[in-house]
């Protein structure tokens, strides 16, 4: 029998689901529900003229609204999806994902942290693979803040900054550095640690000025209302640093929250050879640094050979990967419960004054 | 009679069914949607329940409130001045230019306007600036990310709102009001007070109602000017969907929202019986 809330899901989405299926592309082009890294047309041309095929993008934000875009379109609308790697578990068990031929790909280039085979690879099959990662940590104006100081997570509750911090507008990769300011393991956080955790953000709360989104977040920072992002990181400095080099990140003692982007393939894909073509690209190491270099944000290329400049990678501290990888924790991957119970914490941080 | 009856059923079908598709079968799915759970089967009106029992939730809906009363106050007081220096102020031929100057925020996004005011606001803003250069304050002001900013962006957009309608019906009405008011030897304010501002008040309470409809409903505007120090109604059914994609409790949410807008206009329509507007 089907569920009482798949028929109201179903009768709320008719209007929208025709119209997408309307307006779905040619099979033969590809079709990727992306983040906005991947609408960066540096990225998305090489590979549409080495192959003549039209990379059709639509951009979502947050796991929740792009599984929602593709419970409403038709089987096949789509081929490829990013996702946080910890969420790749989700897409599969509502049975959206196609295997991926590992001997396809070049795992072994990726760096060995950021493969996460842990949430990737599900009964021995891998349906994700990291492209990208990179860390929700501390983002800072060296001309402005003692580099020293941001070596730990405790400046960021100290009043020596008070009303100068900015915090990014996403629970879980904040959450994740309140525990870990506090001794505790992102991937072992029980509802237990909540009441600890809601004591550290609402003391961050009471030091910041503003809780920003992504454009906000570089705004703040760029142009001196903020001068440290708790939970910014390379994403956020690197693609601005050229014009203000003082922009940096640091991995803090305590260590820094660990983002990874996974692409996966859709199950019902018409043109699941192009998909996988579009995959080995996006991880050939000139996809690779085209990705980590986009215009939208930067990011950590997964692989290890990824064709970046000199430049590129002094901003990206590429080369200290394996030193901050070693200190990074895991995105927090709660349950749906815990996930719901995090996520009021985080609105009681936002409403508290 | 009857082939009356049935030309204007046909006349008025292609409204209907739009209303009917595009309105009436969303809504009813949303609200079956909002009486289920996200993870569960059967009916339930637990989503409901977590809007009053969570004190996060229902401060969004007071905030929604409090800043759109705010919104609406702020424009009508600086909408009806600028409205009445169009009509009467501006000469005749002057006038079409000036309404278009007054509609010229309309023309720009939402998105990037806001995002204007956030740079205006900050901290190394031009307002700040100003008051720094004039010795008015030795530190910045925060101007940006607090509710301030939020009511400057929303007053900025729905000032020209209200200015269209208050304009309108002050176009419409005779100058013969005003005259028969002198001649009884009323003064300019006790005419304004006792004869102008009541025959305005449909236009003021049209313009206040579209204001209160549109600022409640607004995420954009608190999301990028309010900097996230609290949070409206709008912003707490954002967060339910963005990672977790609870539409049962967005879907609540929205319902609840939508029934404050109707309180609304049911008072507005029987204060001023809109049906004579």
């Amino acid at each position: 029998m089907m569920k009482f809330s798949a028929i109201a899901r179903l009768a709320a989405s008719a209007s929208l689901a025709a119209l997408l299926s309307a307006t779905s592309a040619a099979a033969a082009d590809l079709n990727a529900l992306i983040w906005c890294d991947h609408a960066d047309p540096a990225l998305l041309q090489p590979f549409e003229e080495a192959n003549g095929v039209k990379v059709n993008v639509k951009e979502f934000e947050g796991t929740g609204a792009g599984l929602a875009i593709v419970e409403q379109s038709q089987p096949g609308d789509w081929d490829i999806m990013v996702i946080d790697s910890v969420d790749v578990r989700r897409g599969v068990e509502r049975n959206l994902f196609e295997a991926l031929p590992e001997d396809q790909l070049p795992l072994a280039d990726l760096f060995p942290e950021v493969k996460m085979d842990g949430q990737t690879v599900i009964d021995g099959k891998r349906y994700g693979v990291t492209e990208k990662f990179g860390y929700n940590t501390i983002g800072f104006n060296k001309a402005k803040v003692s580099v020293e100081d941001m070596q730990s997570l405790a400046a960021l509750t100290s009043d020596k900054y008070k009303g100068r911090i900015a915090i990014y507008d996403y629970y879980l990769p904040v959450i994740g550095m309140a525990a870990m300011s506090i001794g505790k393991k992102t991937a072992e956080l029980t509802e237990a640690d909540l009441p600890a955790i809601k004591e550290v953000l609402l003391k961050m709360k009471a030091n910041s000025k503003a809780v920003t989104d992504v454009a906000a977040s570089q705004t703040a920072l760029a142009t001196g209302e903020a001068d440290i992002l708790v939970g910014g990181g390379e994403w956020v400095t690197a693609g601005i640093a050229k014009d203000n080099p003082d922009l940096d990140f640091s991995i803090p003692k305590e260590g820094a929250v660990l983002w990874s982007q996974s692409l996966a393939m859709f199950k019902d894909s018409k043109n699941k050879d192009m998909a996988l073509k579009f995959i080995q690209y996006i991880l050939s190491p000139e996809g690779q640094a085209r990705l980590a270099t986009s215009s939208c944000y930067w990011g950590m290329p997964a692989s290890t050979k990824a064709a970046l400049s000199d430049d590129q990678k002094k901003i990206l501290q590429f080369d200290k990967q394996p030193e901050y990888l070693a200190r990074a924790q895991m995105y927090p991957a709660p349950s749906e419960d815990l996930d719901k119970k995090m996520q009021d914490v985080w609105t009681e941080m936002l409403q508290s004054q | 009679m009857r082939n009356a009856n049935t030309a204007g059923w046909l006349a008025a079908a292609p409204a209907l069914a739009f209303t009917l598709v595009f309105f009436i079968l969303p809504f009813a799915g949303m609200v079956l949607l909002s009486l289920t759970a996200k993870d569960a089967d059967g009916w339930t009106l637990a989503n409901y329940q977590q809007f009053f029992s969570n004190r996060s939730y229902w401060l969004g809906l007071k905030n929604s409130l409090e800043i759109t009363a705010i919104v609406t106050l702020v424009s009508i007081v600086l909408a009806y001045p600028f409205a009445w220096i169009l009509a009467h102020v501006v000469p005749e031929r002057w006038q079409r230019l000036a309404l278009l100057l007054a509609i010229l925020p309309f023309w720009t996004s939402y998105v990037v306007r806001s995002y204007s005011w956030l740079l205006v606001l900050a901290e190394k803003g031009v307002i700040n600036d100003l008051i720094q250069g004039l010795g008015l304050a030795d530190a910045p002001i925060q101007m940006a990310n607090t509710r301030f900013a939020t009511i400057t962006g929303f007053v900025h957009f729905f000032v020209m709102l209200l200015t269209l309608t208050i304009y309108a019906n002050l176009k419409q009405l005779s100058p013969n009001y005003a005259k028969a008011a002198a001649d009884l030897g009323a003064s300019p304010f006790r005419t304004f007070w006792h004869v102008i501002l009541p025959l305005t008040l449909p236009g003021i309470m049209v313009g206040a109602f579209l204001t209160f409809v549109l600022a409640i409903g607004d995420y954009i505007t608190p999301q990028i000017l309010g900097g996230n120090n609290e949070l409206v109604l709008p912003q707490v059914i954002m967060m339910q969907i963005g990672r977790r994609g609870d539409f049962p409790l967005s879907s609540a949410l929205a319902i609840i929202l939508m029934l404050v807008i109707t309180l609304a206009y049911v008072a507005c329509a029987r204060w001023l019986k809109l049906e004579r507007v």
